[in-house]
């Protein structure tokens, strides 16, 4: 039986990037405890032999010409930043201080 | 009016006998009327709607040769950007967002001068049976309000279904624009993967997304099919061929002489008795119509549903990366000093519900190092022997058909708290957007039972959508002239009830 626990549920959220709550964390590590028994099912028929499937159509590296083209305005861009300055989207810091 | 079907009211404006802006009031008045009941808009965009619809009848009255759907009402799945109108997917972190481009599938509406009526209620991100996953609140189904419209396109189908708007576009990763046509009593058709551009399309699961057409009759859907599809560069996946000719199959409506297989694991055992029985009796009908029924077997199909609950949500635990509170949607939590990923964080617990969370948890978990090939790669293999079964299947068949979803709709919080009971609603649609293949469901009938709309499902191969609309035709005109009036006259009327 496949199971996940707490903390295992914690780390696939930090991950995520999702702040979760010890409640949610909880009832989600119950949750997959089912749901992965259901899903595991797909290991029954998955044999070496078989070639996976990404996609459903057979495509490699879909290319346009190289010619420029009409594109998004800098304003049009910007329309839906949380925070802007300078023309750039405004974004909290990223890098920590050294 | 609003009770004509598309095609019926593209010929009232053809000939003048009335005009888009009184058409689209008209619609605009039925969901002010019936709206607050059945919530089916997230957005009424009643200004933009008239000024087009205006557009339209000026174009006409100038005598400049207008497409068939012109001037003829839409309600547009939340899910698709619209420039500068509202465009949620029905999350809470979206909210407020004003595209600042029109979607493939939206400029070509606007091509075909068709008037978009505003946007439709779903299950968030599109994730959901039920259109209860919505942050705004769940639609309910017009035929008994008490019960959920089907999902994730809910607000799509309810809308037809209570004649709000004649057409409707949904997306379909799982299901999400045949089973809300099922359980409404409505048609509902994803075309082949590649048929329709994704372009503007907010993804949920890229390898399995299409949007296509909705309507109340086959012969709409396939007019609405053919004004939406086609080749587009924009989206790397848009197949360039010609665009299958579906509105003249679905006017010919000819099955002689037409294979239809019967999948048999797509039936029997967890099918309710009603949805059963009208299924057979649809058989019957089609036979009955010239074509010849045959039984065919996917064995690999009842790993279906478990494959696509690891693929959809690994695919969408990637696609919702986007939502990083960076550049547009909900930002939370930037207080002086706060770093990005903190803010990230508390915007995305905010943002997402349970239903989106828990989807990207178990990608997270399907694509992490150590149990990739024990999920994701596993899935991607159950993936090619379902291809695999339906490329065998039709070389027996020309099309295959099964009911569309297993029950009629049930009751609204019946099953939001089991995950995998409300998943099994799409053990019969899935299989299809594994292969990429066409599917529609057309209405069936009424469950004894319940007297509740059953979906009939076809299925096509590849770029042979045609197919599709040539059975659904048929048999959409033998049970029309079986039960004398379309199915919808026997829904309880909206405007009366309390």
């Amino acid at each position: 039986m496949s199971s996940l626990s707490r903390d295992e549920v914690a780390k696939l959220a930090g991950l995520a990037r999702i702040e979760m709550s010890e409640e949610e964390l909880v009832s989600l590590s119950k949750e997959f405890t089912v749901i992965l028994d259901a899903v595991a099912r797909v290991q029954e028929v998955a044999s070496a032999d078989v070639a996976p499937t990404s996609h459903p159509l057979s495509l490699r590296n879909v290319f346009r010409p190289d010619v420029v083209v009409p594109s998004l305005s800098p304003e049009d861009a910007l329309s839906g930043a949380p925070a802007q300055e300078d023309q750039r989207f405004r974004v909290p810091q990223i890098l920590g201080e050294e | 009016m609003i009770r004509n079907s598309a095609s019926q009211m593209a010929a009232k404006l053809a000939s003048g006998e009335t005009t888009s802006v009184a058409l689209t009031q008209a619609h605009l008045d039925q969901i002010k009327a019936v709206d607050d009941k059945v919530h089916a808009f997230l957005f009424v965009d009643k200004k933009g709607a008239l000024e087009q619809a205006a557009q339209v009848d000026a174009k006409r009255a100038k005598g400049e040769k207008l497409l068939p759907l012109a001037g003829v009402p839409l309600a547009l799945k939340d899910v698709l950007a619209q420039k500068n109108k509202p465009t949620t997917c029905g999350s809470k972190i979206l909210e407020g967002w004003l595209p600042p481009y029109d979607s493939t599938v939206v400029a070509n509406l606007k091509k075909n001068d068709i008037i978009i009526l505003g946007k439709t209620n779903m299950d968030e991100f599109a994730m959901g049976s039920s259109t209860e996953n919505s942050a705004y609140g769940p639609t309910h189904n017009p035929w008994d309000l008490s019960r959920i419209p089907g999902g994730s396109g809910g607000g799509s189908s309810a809308a037809l279904a209570s004649f709000e708007a004649p057409l409707a576009i949904g997306t379909d990763t799982g299901g999400s624009i045949r089973q809300p046509a099922a359980v409404t009593g409505t048609v509902g058709v994803k075309p082949t993967y590649g048929g329709v551009s994704r372009y503007g399309l907010v993804a949920f699961s890229s390898s399995l997304d299409q949007a296509g057409p909705c309507a109340r009759t086959v012969l709409d859907t396939a007019l609405l099919h053919e004004a939406i599809a086609g080749y587009d560069p924009k989206d790397a996946t848009s197949i360039n061929a010609p665009i299958p000719q579906v509105v003249k199959a679905a006017k010919e409506a000819n099955v002689k002489g037409m294979k239809i297989g019967v999948v048999k694991e797509l039936n029997g055992d967890g099918y309710q008795p009603g949805v059963r029985a009208r299924f057979e009796e649809a058989l019957e009908l089609l036979a009955k119509a010239g074509a010849e029924i045959v039984e065919v077997s996917a064995p690999n199909f009842e790993y279906a549903l478990a494959a696509y609950y690891l693929i959809a949500p690994s695919e969408a635990s990637s696609n919702l990366a986007r939502f990083d509170a960076m550049r547009y949607g909900l930002r939370v939590g930037d207080i002086d000093g706060a770093s990005a990923e903190s803010v990230m964080n508390l915007t995305r617990e905010v943002g997402f519900g349970k239903e989106v969370k828990r989807r990207i948890i178990l990608g997270t978990y399907a694509l992490s190092s150590g149990y990739y090939d024990a999920y994701y790669g596993s899935a991607q293999k159950v993936r090619t022997l379902i291809t695999q079964d339906f490329t065998q299947a039709f070389t027996k068949a020309d099309v295959l058909v099964s009911p569309t979803c297993p029950t009629t709709a049930f009751k609204i919080g019946e099953k939001a708290n089991d995950p995998l009971a409300m998943y099994l609603n799409d053990i019969a649609t899935i299989p299809v957007n594994m292969a990429g293949i066409g599917g529609m469901s057309l209405p069936a009938g009424l469950a004894d039972e319940d007297g509740l709309p059953v979906g009939f499902q076809i299925m096509s191969p590849v770029m042979k959508d045609e197919r599709m609309y040539s059975v659904g035709g048929a048999l959409e005109a033998a049970l029309l002239s079986k039960w004398g009036a379309p199915l919808l006259d026997r829904a309880p009327k909206l405007e009366a009830s309390k």
